[in-house]
C-alpha cells in the first residue's frame, strides 16, 4: 500500500466516526493547547520581565538591606543597617560610580476630601525620572530644593489621579492627604500600561515624594533600596566591589546587604521562569499521556470491531506490513488532528489572553507540539496495530 | 478441453489441530486429501457440517497450510512459505468470494473492487479503470458509488465477485456463495458463476446445499476428513 493510499484510507477512517473521534481526540487537544498557552504565557513573562530590566538601564547596582537569596524562600524586609549618610558616601566613592540614590517605600492611605485610595508612598531623589521610563501628565517632577527643604510636595501615580480626582479632575494645586499630612500635589504621571496589574512596581498607584520629605512623614530613616549609578554597563562590577569594600570599613556583614547586578538577576530570574514554565508544561503534558492512553483504547476497540475487515483485507493479499501501517496511520491521523487543533486552540487563547497580560507563541512550541503529538500517535498506536497486524485471517474471517 | 492444466493440486494433504505438548487432544481435520483440479474446471466441494470441508477451503484458499503433504499452485509448491509470502500468494493466485459478502461497509462498490489491487501496488488510474470494468462485467456498471448498505443483496454478491475477478485470478474460491441470498438472487448469481466458468474461470464452490453442487461438473464429497467421493476421478 502506497503512502498517499495509507493516508486516504486512514483519513476514511477517522471520518467515519467523527463524535468518536472527536472525543478521542479531546485529550491531546487539551494537552497540546494548554502547552501552548502556557509556554506561551512563560515566553511573555520573561520578555516582559527583560523588557522591564532594559528600561531600568544596565549600568545601575542595585543595593538591598538583609540578605536576599534565591533558594532561601522570599526576601525579609529587614531595616536596613546603613542610612541616607552611607548612600551618600556611596556617590562620594567616585569613579565610576557617578550617583547614588536611596528610596523609601511604605503602603500608606491617600485622601482627598471624601475619597480615598490604598496606594504607596514613594520617597525618591529629584532626578528620578531623568533615569526610568516615567513621563509627567500635568504638572511637574519635585525639584532639587524641594528635595533639600524636605518640602510635602508629591508626584502622583496616574492611578491614584484618577481614584481620587476622577479622570478629569484637576489635581496640581491641591493638597491631599497622606499618612496624616498635608501635602501639595506638583503634578501626575502618566499612566503606565503593559504592566501586570497591582505588582509591587506598578508605578500607577505610587505617590512619589521627595526622599527627605517622606522619610519626615512616615518616619522611616532608613533606605529601602539604593540605586547606584556607574558610567557604563562594564563599570557595574567594579562599583559593586566599591560599595562592598565601603560597607566591610563600616563593619556591615555579608547578612547586612545584597548587591544586585540587574544583568545578573534578569538572568537568575528568566531561568528561574524557565524552570516554572517547563514544569507548568510538564504538568500539562500529562494530558497528552492520558490523550494518548485514549488512543491505544479506541485503537484497540476499532480492532477488534474491524476484525473481520482486518480479515478480508489479509484474505486479498494484504500483508503484516500493510495493516501494521494502517492502524499506525490512523492511530498518528487522530493524534496529529488533536495536536493539530490543540495548536489552534492554544494560539487563540494565547492571543485572547495577550489583550490582558503579554504572551507569546513561539515556533519552537509549535513545533514541539506538533512533533509530540506525531510521537504520542505512534507510542499509542503501536500495540494495536501489532494486534491487527497478527490476526490469523481465518480466525478473522470467522469472527461474528 | 485439449490440453490439461493443473491449477491446485493436493497431494497427501492432512491438517491436525491441537497441540499434543500442551496436553490437548490432537483433532486430524483432514487426513490424506489428493486431488488436482485443471484450468476451467468448475468444482463443487460438498459434506456435512464438521467434515472437514472449511479446513479444505482454507488450505485451497492459501489461508492455512497443511500439517503434512504438499499443495501445488499453478505448479508451484506452497511448502513453508511465511505469512506474507501467502498474502502475496493469494493476492495473485486466488479470488474469494464469501457467504457473508466480506464488503467494507460505508465503502464505495469502486473501492471495495479495487482493495486486492491497492496491496498489489497498482496505481490509482489503472486500478480504478479495472475494477470499472470488473464492476461493468458483472452488471453494476450503474452502481460505481453506491455504498453496500445502498445495494440488495444479490448486488453485494455481485461487488464481491468483482472484487474476487479484479486481479484475474488463478482460481475463484467461493464459499456458500447464495447460503445468504433469497432464492431468486441466489438462482442470478449461480448463473453469473456459469457464465464465468463458461468465459473459461477456474472455479470451486464449497457448499452443503446439493442443488447448487448439482450445477457443478464436477463434486468432491468430503466426510470425517477424508474425500469420498470424486466425480471427476478417472
Amino acid at each position: 500500500m502506497d503512502f498517499a493510499e495509507l493516508i486516504r484510507s486512514s483519513t476514511r477512517a477517522v471520518r467515519t466516526n467523527k463524535t468518536r473521534s472527536f472525543l478521542t481526540t479531546l485529550g491531546v487537544i487539551i494537552g497540546v493547547a494548554s502547552v501552548i498557552l502556557l509556554v506561551s504565557i512563560g515566553a511573555g513573562l520573561q520578555s516582559y520581565v527583560t523588557r522591564e530590566f532594559e528600561s531600568l538601564g544596565s549600568n545601575v547596582l542595585l543595593i538591598s538591606p538583609g540578605r536576599i537569596s534565591f533558594s532561601g524562600g522570599p526576601p525579609q524586609n529587614v531595616e536596613a543597617k546603613f542610612d541616607f549618610d552611607d548612600v551618600r558616601n556611596i556617590e562620594k566613592l567616585g569613579e565610576p560610580i557617578i550617583r547614588a540614590s536611596g528610596m523609601i517605600s511604605r503602603g500608606v492611605t491617600l485622601k482627598y476630601k471624601s475619597k480615598s485610595y490604598y496606594g504607596t508612598v514613594a520617597g525618591v531623589d529629584y532626578d528620578y525620572p531623568q533615569y526610568g521610563n516615567t513621563e509627567i501628565e500635568a504638572g511637574r517632577f519635585f525639584s532639587k530644593s524641594e528635595q533639600e527643604r524636605s518640602k510635602m510636595v508629591v508626584v502622583i501615580g496616574h492611578k491614584v489621579y484618577t481614584e481620587l480626582f476622577g479622570e478629569k479632575g484637576v489635581a496640581v494645586g491641591k493638597d491631599i492627604d497622606i499618612a496624616g499630612g498635608k501635602v501639595a500635589v506638583v503634578g501626575v504621571l502618566k499612566e503606565k500600561g503593559g504592566g501586570f496589574g497591582g505588582g509591587g512596581g506598578d508605578e500607577n498607584s505610587y505617590v512619589m515624594m521627595p526622599v527627605t520629605s517622606a522619610s519626615k512623614l512616615t518616619g522611616i530613616k532608613k533606605p529601602a533600596a539604593v540605586t547606584v549609578r556607574t558610567r557604563t554597563a562594564e563599570d557595574v562590577p567594579i562599583a559593586a566591589r566599591k560599595v562592598k569594600e565601603y560597607f566591610y570599613r563600616r563593619n556591615l556583614t555579608d547578612d547586612d546587604f545584597t548587591l544586585m547586578e540587574p544583568k545578573e538577576l534578569l538572568n537568575t530570574i528568566n531561568s528561574f521562569l524557565g524552570v516554572i514554565t517547563g514544569a507548568l508544561s510538564g504538568i500539562a503534558a500529562i494530558s497528552l499521556v492520558v490523550g494518548g492512553i485514549g488512543i491505544a483504547n479506541i485503537m484497540f476497540v476499532s480492532v477488534t470491531e474491524r476484525t473481520r475487515e482486518i480479515g478480508l483485507r489479509k484474505a486479498v493479499g494484504a500483508t503484516y506490513r500493510d495493516i501494521l501501517l494502517q492502524f499506525l496511520a490512523e492511530a498518528i491521523m487522530l493524534s496529529v488532528l488533536g495536536g493539530s487543533v490543540g495548536i489552534l486552540i492554544g494560539t487563540g487563547l494565547s492571543l485572547l489572553m495577550g489583550t490582558f497580560i503579554e504572551t507569546s507563541v513561539t515556533g519552537g512550541s509549535v513545533i514541539l507540539s506538533f512533533g509530540i503529538s506525531c510521537l504520542v500517535g505512534v507510542i499509542s498506536g503501536i500495540a494495536p496495530a501489532i494486534r491487527a497486524a497478527k490476526l490469523d485471517p481465518i480466525v478473522a474471517l470467522r469472527w461474528e | 478441453m485439449i490440453k490439461k492444466v493443473p491449477v491446485i493440486e493436493f497431494v497427501g494433504v492432512s491438517k491436525e489441530y491441537g497441540n499434543p505438548n500442551e496436553g490437548g487432544a490432537v483433532v486430524e481435520a483432514l487426513s490424506d486429501v489428493s486431488f488436482v483440479v485443471n484450468k476451467g474446471e468448475f468444482v463443487a466441494i460438498t459434506g456435512p457440517s464438521g467434515s472437514g470441508k472449511s479446513t479444505l477451503l482454507h488450505m485451497i484458499g492459501l489461508l492455512d497450510r497443511p500439517s503434512n503433504g504438499k499443495i501445488y499452485i499453478d505448479g508451484n509448491e506452497v511448502g513453508d512459505l511465511n505469512g506474507d509470502a501467502l498474502a502475496n500468494l493469494r493476492n495473485q493466485k486466488i479470488g474469494f468470494v464469501f457467504q457473508q459478502f466480506n464488503l467494507l461497509a460505508k465503502t464505495s462498490a469502486m473501492r471495495n473492487v479495487e482493495l486486492p489491487l491497492i496491496y498489489r501496488g497498482m496505481g490509482r488510474r489503472e486500478r480504478w479503470e479495472r475494477s470499472k470494468t470488473e464492476l461493468e462485467a458483472v452488471g453494476l456498471g450503474d452502481r460505481l458509488s453506491n455504498k453496500p448498505s445502498q445495494l440488495s443483496g444479490g448486488q453485494q454478491q455481485r461487488v464481491a465477485i468483482a472484487r474476487a475477478l479484479v486481479t484475474s485470478p488463478s482460481l475463484l474460491l467461493a464459499d456458500e456463495p447464495t447460503g445468504n441470498l433469497d432464492t431468486k438472487s441466489g438462482i442470478e448469481i449461480m448463473k453469473l458463476f456459469e457464465d464465468l466458468h463458461e468465459n473459461g474461470v477456474t472455479l470451486i464452490l464449497v457448499t452443503h446445499n446439493p442443488e447448487i453442487a448439482d450445477q457443478a461438473d464436477r463434486q468432491i464429497v468430503i466426510k470425517d476428513g477424508k474425500i469420498v467421493r470424486d466425480t471427476g476421478k478417472k
